[in-house]
């Protein structure tokens, strides 16, 4: 690297965050002369949800895990839980992801890669083996099928015999966020949203403790939008559910204290911490003022955070070790609720158990030995964090006019605009990159020529073997009729208007699997394809 | 003369596609016609795409793992089709010990993630079939 190019760089990076919002050497009670008093526990909450932030109750340490088969992962979650993890968090395989079955041929070299692989309820019996659902709190990451999951989820609970009142976790069922940034999507944009619908209006009803959705900024930011992107298209997203939960017949405070969000805690701590704190105060105004929603507990916005995947790098690997810090950090300041923190190898492979132990073990540091957790919100009252929060705040209601000019998120998603937005933003920061003007340390500059390799985890190909031949199995000694007649119940009700959980859930306790149950809805709702752009 | 020509492919059930666009508009920047293919395309559509539109090279952006599926059948087809002389990269999260595996198939580039937009388009213009002139000094 040429000394030049660093001098013009850091010169540069001094004027404007990791976003490119402008930033000025020093902020003053002049700059914060519209932002008023605000206390911790009282609305809009930009302060935190509680008034006595983590002297109460720590944030959840929520580790996301999963890979190969259900019995590979379910010893990951033991060890986790015995290393003192507070939550489960399961990652399936994209077959799953994708409502496929491991024998079908677009599963070919992805069954238990990315995550777990899920076919059956025979399956999710062995991924839970040993781990009373009563008593953990389980967050899955799944979308498109997520009501099927739960719906195994919710029969595993039952043959356990723990009380579905009692169940607390997570679904992330955020379609509209594959449809704008991760592309896990099956079905078009409207039956999808049927499907979330039909999760709060059943939730609400059996389940009452379970978060039927997390509105996730994560994907949005992974694929390149800016801090205010990501807290401007998740917040609308999640004002999207409100509006078709509502336009579906459902009670606004019935249904959306059970919604939670999901950020990214990224790079540039002041933003960061900023961009939860316009969250929480956005959210809280919204459901009061747009929605009329009167209960406390639909205007305070609870939600995870996972640190930014897309900033760990291959080169010097344990440098992510100090990254996942630091964004660590921001998300515990901006009072998250739960905490992922990634791994250093994550760049090269899913983690092996050492480096998802560390990352664990970081958060735990930072919780126990640094002392930010005994005072709430301390940044509350700095001038620069306060204009940059209503910024943030200011930036987000202009695109939610935007959005809502163009007739709500699903239309604008149909139209492409929240996509071409991160798609511009992720070109924009590469070239900056490129040209040297933002740094990444071991990556273009600090480079080193030799570098030791680091050990990371490998999962070979015998996960799909296993699980092909627990699907002929589940399939051999399943009652082949029982199947076929609750499939076909669940195309009926499809087709129609009742609530999805039950048919899925009979079709769950048949042993119908994934893949058969997502080909019911396919046969009525058709597959979405998405217009390439570049 | 004529640009080249560019397929990038996103194989495999994956949907992460900001390096597939990234990398397809810098093509692009850099002089190229550059053709992206969408997302969960099969080998056979990728090089049904290739010969449809004479591409010079193919890039496939391969993050899931999938990519000792899909490289063998890609390569496979390339080979029955007699379109050998057509570079093929991968970029994206390659293990180490699938490198020489894929090399040996014939993949002329590899490129993990940190890989600089300029060191693929200066790979490119190093290794595609000579016949062409590079992009950017043929108009």
């Amino acid at each position: 690297m040429a000394p030049a190019t660093t001098e013009k760089a850091a010169r540069a990076r001094s004027f404007t965050t990791l976003s490119g919002h402008p930033v000025k050497a020093l902020y003053t009670g002049a700059d914060v002369s519209d932002v008023g008093p605000e206390d911790p526990g009282q609305f809009p909450y930009t302060r935190g949800i509680h008034a006595s932030g983590y002297q109460g109750k720590l944030w959840t340490m929520r580790q996301f895990a999963g890979f190969g088969t259900p019995e590979d992962t379910n010893q990951r979650y033991r060890q986790l839980l015995n290393a003192g993890g507070t939550g489960l968090s399961v990652a399936f395989d994209l077959p799953t992801l994708m409502g496929r079955d491991p024998d079908h041929p677009l599963a070919l070299g992805e069954v238990g890669k990315c995550g777990v692989s899920i076919a059956t309820l025979a399956d999710m019996e062995r991924l839970f083996d040993g781990i009373a659902l009563g008593e953990v709190t389980t967050s899955m990451t799944i979308n498109s099928p997520a009501a099927i999951i739960f719906a195994m989820y919710l029969v595993v609970a039952e043959k356990q015999q723990a009380d579905w009142a009692r169940l607390s976790g997570t679904v992330q069922n955020d379609i509209l966020k594959e449809f704008i940034a991760q592309k896990e999507y099956i079905y078009p944009p409207r039956p999808s949203m049927r499907l979330i619908t039909d999760m709060f209006a059943f939730c609400t009803t059996h389940v009452p403790r379970w978060n039927t959705i997390s509105v996730s900024g994560y994907h949005i930011r992974e694929a390149g939008a800016t801090a205010l992107q990501e807290l401007a298209f998740t917040l609308r997203d999640g004002i999207e559910y409100v509006q078709w939960g509502a336009d579906a017949g459902l009670a606004v405070d019935d249904f959306v204290p059970r919604m939670s969000f999901f950020f990214n805690a990224h790079s540039d701590f002041f933003e960061e911490i900023a961009k939860y704190r316009a969250a929480r105060r956005l959210w809280a105004r919204v459901m009061r003022d747009r929605f009329g929603a009167t209960s406390e507990r639909s205007w305070k916005l609870r939600f995870h955070s996972q640190t930014a995947g897309v900033s760990l790098t291959a080169q010097q690997p344990y440098n992510n070790v100090v990254r996942t810090a630091l964004q660590a950090l921001s998300a515990v300041l901006g009072g998250t609720n739960s905490l992922h923190t990634n791994s250093l190898d994550e760049a090269l492979a899913l983690p092996t158990e050492h480096a998802a132990t560390l990352a664990l073990r970081t958060q735990q540091i930072i919780a126990m030995e640094s002392g930010v957790t005994e005072v709430v919100d301390p940044f509350g009252g700095s001038y620069f964090v306060e204009r940059l929060t209503q910024d943030l705040a200011d930036g987000a209601l202009a695109y939610f006019d935007q959005i809502d000019a163009m007739g709500g998120m699903v239309a604008a998603i149909e139209q492409g605009f929240p996509q071409r937005e991160i798609a511009e933003s992720a070109y924009r920061f590469q070239q900056a990159v490129e040209r040297g003007e933002k740094i990444i340390v071991g990556v273009n500059d600090f480079v080193e020529e030799h570098e030791p390799p680091v050990e990371t985890l490998y999962v070979d190909e015998s996960a799909a073997a296993h699980q092909m031949e627990r699907l002929q199995h589940v399939k051999s000694t399943r009652d082949a009729r029982a199947v076929d007649t609750s499939l076909e119940t669940l195309r009926r009700a499809a087709a129609g208007h009742t609530n999805l959980l039950p048919p899925l859930l009979d079709a769950v306790r048949a042993y119908a699997t994934l893949g058969e149950m997502c080909d019911a809805l396919r046969s009525v709702w058709g597959e979405y394809e998405e217009t390439p752009t570049i | 003369m004529r640009k080249l020509r560019v397929v990038i492919a996103k194989p495999g059930l994956d949907g992460h596609d900001r390096g597939a666009k990234v990398i397809a508009r810098a093509l692009r920047d850099a002089g190229m016609e550059v053709i992206y293919t969408g997302l969960r395309q099969t080998p056979e559509q990728i090089v049904s795409a290739a010969l449809q539109e004479d591409a010079d090279v193919i890039g496939l952006s391969i993050l899931s793992g999938a990519h000792n599926h899909i490289a063998p059948r890609l390569m496979q087809l390339l080979r029955e089709k007699g379109m050998e002389d057509v570079l093929v990269l991968i970029g994206g999260i390659i293990p180490d010990v699938d490198i020489p595996g894929l090399k040996a198939l014939g993949i002329k580039g590899i490129f993990p993630p940190g890989t600089s937009m300029q060191e693929i388009v200066d790979f490119i213009h190093a290794h595609v079939r000579s016949e062409h002139t590079p992009a950017g000094e043929g108009a």
